[in-house]
């Protein structure tokens, strides 16, 4: 398409939107005015111009879709006949299911550790250096990025060529430079998740950066004033103020990620696509979604397997929402 | 200024070892993207900077090219293609010894032709005789190659490789899936603070759920439904408008939820004062609260820009993998596939979808760090 039918197709697209609230809410104005008083009906109209298009969108593609899925799960692969649990004892008996939940397991404890772990401390030093905002935007930067953006550039960092060719991957290039033979990386069982971890951590840390940045600054400097006059160490203060006060910024940016993770797919997807033991379940489930004409049954098992992972999280959320309304 | 103590050089080397482990993947992918693509099969992007000296093969002209002057034939051309800035310093005829002269001198060949070979690349074959072979001679040379770096790639890559056609169409998906959302979810945000409804409470609460619900399990039913809705209506399932109200969806929890945490900073006495003036809702909404709203609008849609901008599995699953409609990670990951070890189409691609990321990122960087700390505190 060219660049003009593109740019009517937006801007239609974007009108429809606006048009519908302006003129549905002028029609109502007009008819206010010519009708009764009637404030109640009136405002009642209101409110389903304000809600009715979020609400909609909101059921048809969230809500409705949670249960189908999950009722999905029960049937076959297009989804008319009831199975019970048969895709759930194939999924326990099927090795890629297997090694998903153990890969998956790996990625929550290793990326949220090691990102929220390095977020902490750039922020510390970044915080304390007059050059810390520009390194701070560096490392920032990766946020930017698409994961399979991100993806192209760490598989130029893992390139491998054989043993007496020129490296052109850099983690090749060092390893030769070391004096070690050059690796395949991505395709060395086990080891290859780190490789693929690393991508997400890079990616995440800049996250954890900003927000313990923006939280570090709302420490009150007394307290850590005081601290220095009493003669205590920069390592001491870190542990013992900064932490402790840090404590909940922690927390969500962990849940943050966690959940960012248990979605893993792009990455995954773009490398590997799940060979030399990489697997997850969100590529597992891409793959399941379209294999042999897409099998709803098994797809909608791995998708439940992900929701099953949120849902503490999930519940948490909503436990804290429901204390601050009741503040 | 703080005195030089042994804390801060060595919070200052770590955080320079953190930065520079940061920066280089992507810093490594530029250089690449400028880079000729037959150097950059064969060296790594870290040699780019320097004069590097290779040993190459070439091959003189046959004869065809020849020419007679006087009592001799002459075969006279360059040995480099075209834009080939390189330096040649010695040169050799055999594969035992190949640099065997210096440059400017003159070697003899068996068939007792001779041939001299220049720094720019220009040779002079003479011979006494006609030349009567097609093929010429392999000449070997010792020589030094500049830094140098081009845009060639680039051109490959956004007029061959219909990566210029993706731009365009990730732009056409990426603008109405933020827009609309934040047109839709401004008045959800606002009803949702400022009006009172029976259902209100119940209704935060799914936001607050839907947040985190994973994307993965709306999938499958909401194909299921644009496929019926297609087939009924004889269209195709995969469109723009598709794509733009599944964008809208799933954006939809977490663009409420951050305008409805600002919404509820804004002080009350202000709104309520409005009503009681007379004003509508609506009036209330459009003259004061969006003016007020403009710093969160654009944090809300830096975020949801750059989200559908990087997103992959909702271009895959709801869009055509056609030209017309392929968006550009789909199209990066397609060339991951096909072109995996063509280096200068993937890092250029790669680059090319970034850029715009890029530029967003370093023109409203504070806005976008607005909006993630604004989602993260309470969310």
């Amino acid at each position: 398409m060219s660049i003009f039918s593109l740019a009517i197709t937006v801007l239609v697209g974007v009108l429809f939107f606006v048009l519908f609230f302006h003129l549905s809410n002028f029609l109502l104005d007009y008819f206010r005015v010519k009708a009764s008083k009637n404030f109640a009906f009136e405002n009642s109209i209101r409110v389903i111009i304000f809600i009715a298009p979020a609400f909609i969108v909101l059921f048809v593609f969230i809500i409705y879709p949670v249960f189908e899925t999950i009722r999905l799960s029960f049937y076959d692969k297009v989804g008319e006949n009831f199975v019970g649990l048969f895709n759930y004892t194939w999924a326990i008996n099927d090795p890629d299911f297997r090694r998903s939940i153990i890969n998956n397991l790996g990625w929550l404890i290793v990326v949220p550790t090691l990102s929220t772990f390095f977020g902490l401390v750039i922020a510390n030093l970044a915080d304390r250096i007059w050059w810390g905002s520009i390194a701070k935007s560096i490392i920032f930067m990766p946020m930017a990025i698409s994961f399979v953006g991100a993806g192209v550039i760490w598989k130029f960092m893992y390139d491998y060529r054989g043993p007496g060719d020129q490296q052109i991957g850099l983690l090749n290039a060092i390893a030769v430079a070391l004096g070690f033979e050059p690796q395949a990386w991505l395709t060395i069982p086990l080891w290859n998740n780190l490789f693929l971890m690393a991508i997400m951590i890079w990616i995440q840390t800049g996250l954890a950066l900003v927000i313990f940045s923006a939280a570090l600054r709302s420490i009150p400097n007394e307290t850590l004033d005081a601290a220095r006059i009493d003669g205590a160490s920069e390592l001491k203060i870190f542990w013992s103020i900064i932490i402790p006060y840090l404590e909940q910024t922690i927390l969500v940016i962990w849940t943050i990620i966690t959940i960012l993770v248990l979605k893993v797919f792009d990455i995954i997807y773009a490398m590997t696509n799940g060979q030399w033991q990489t697997e997850v379940l969100a590529n597992l489930m891409y793959d399941w979604m379209f294999r042999g004409g897409g099998d709803s049954g098994r797809g909608s098992v791995l998708a439940f397997c992900i929701l099953i992972g949120v849902i503490p999280i999930l519940a948490w959320n909503l436990y804290r929402h429901k204390q601050e309304q009741n503040v | 200024m703080k005195k030089l103590t042994f804390t801060s050089v060595f919070s200052q080397l770590l955080l320079l070892l953190f930065v520079i482990a940061w920066i280089v993947p992507t810093f490594g992918l530029f250089i690449s993207s400028l880079r000729d693509k037959d150097v950059l099969a064969i060296s790594g992007w870290w040699t780019s900077f320097t004069t590097t000296e290779v040993n190459e093969i070439y091959r003189t002209k046959g004869k065809e090219d020849q020419i007679k002057e006087g009592d001799y034939y002459f075969i006279k051309s360059n040995l480099f293609d075209e834009n080939q800035v390189k330096e040649i310093y010695r040169f050799g005829i055999t594969s035992k010894n190949i640099d065997e002269y210096e440059v400017g001198e003159t070697a003899l060949f068996k068939d007792e032709t001779e041939i001299t070979v220049f720094e720019n690349g220009d040779y002079v074959w003479k011979s006494k005789e006609e030349f009567k072979k097609k093929k010429g001679k392999r000449i070997f040379v010792s020589a030094k190659s500049p830094p140098s770096f081009t845009l060639d790639n680039y051109k490959e890559v956004l007029l061959k490789e219909g990566l210029g056609q993706a731009f365009l169409n990730t732009f056409a998906v990426a603008l109405p899936a933020t827009l609309i959302p934040l047109i839709i979810c401004s008045y959800f945000a606002y009803a949702l603070t400022w009006m009172k409804f029976y259902g209100r409470d119940l209704l935060l609460a799914t936001i607050i759920a839907s947040l985190v619900v994973p994307l993965q399990m709306c999938l499958i039913p909401v194909l299921t439904i644009y496929n019926d809705f297609g087939a009924l209506f004889g269209v195709s399932a995969k469109s723009y408008p598709g794509i733009w109200m599944a964008h809208t969806g799933f954006g939809l929890a977490s663009t409420t939820f951050l305008l409805w945490n600002f919404l509820k900073t804004l002080p009350s006495e202000m709104i309520e004062a409005a009503r009681v003036d007379g004003a509508t809702h609506y009036d209330t909404f459009i003259k004061i609260v969006v003016p007020l709203s403009i710093p969160s609008f654009a944090s809300i849609f830096i975020l949801q820009f750059l989200w559908v901008w990087n997103d992959l599995l909702v271009g895959l699953v709801f869009l055509d993998k056609h030209p017309s409609e392929i968006i550009l990670t789909a199209k990066l990951k397609e060339l991951l596939g096909s072109r995996g070890e063509n280096w200068e189409i993937l890092t250029t691609g790669a680059f090319v979808s970034m850029t715009v990321p890029l530029f967003i990122f370093f023109s409203l960087q504070r806005y976008f760090i607005r909006g993630l700390v604004a989602g993260s505190v309470k969310g």
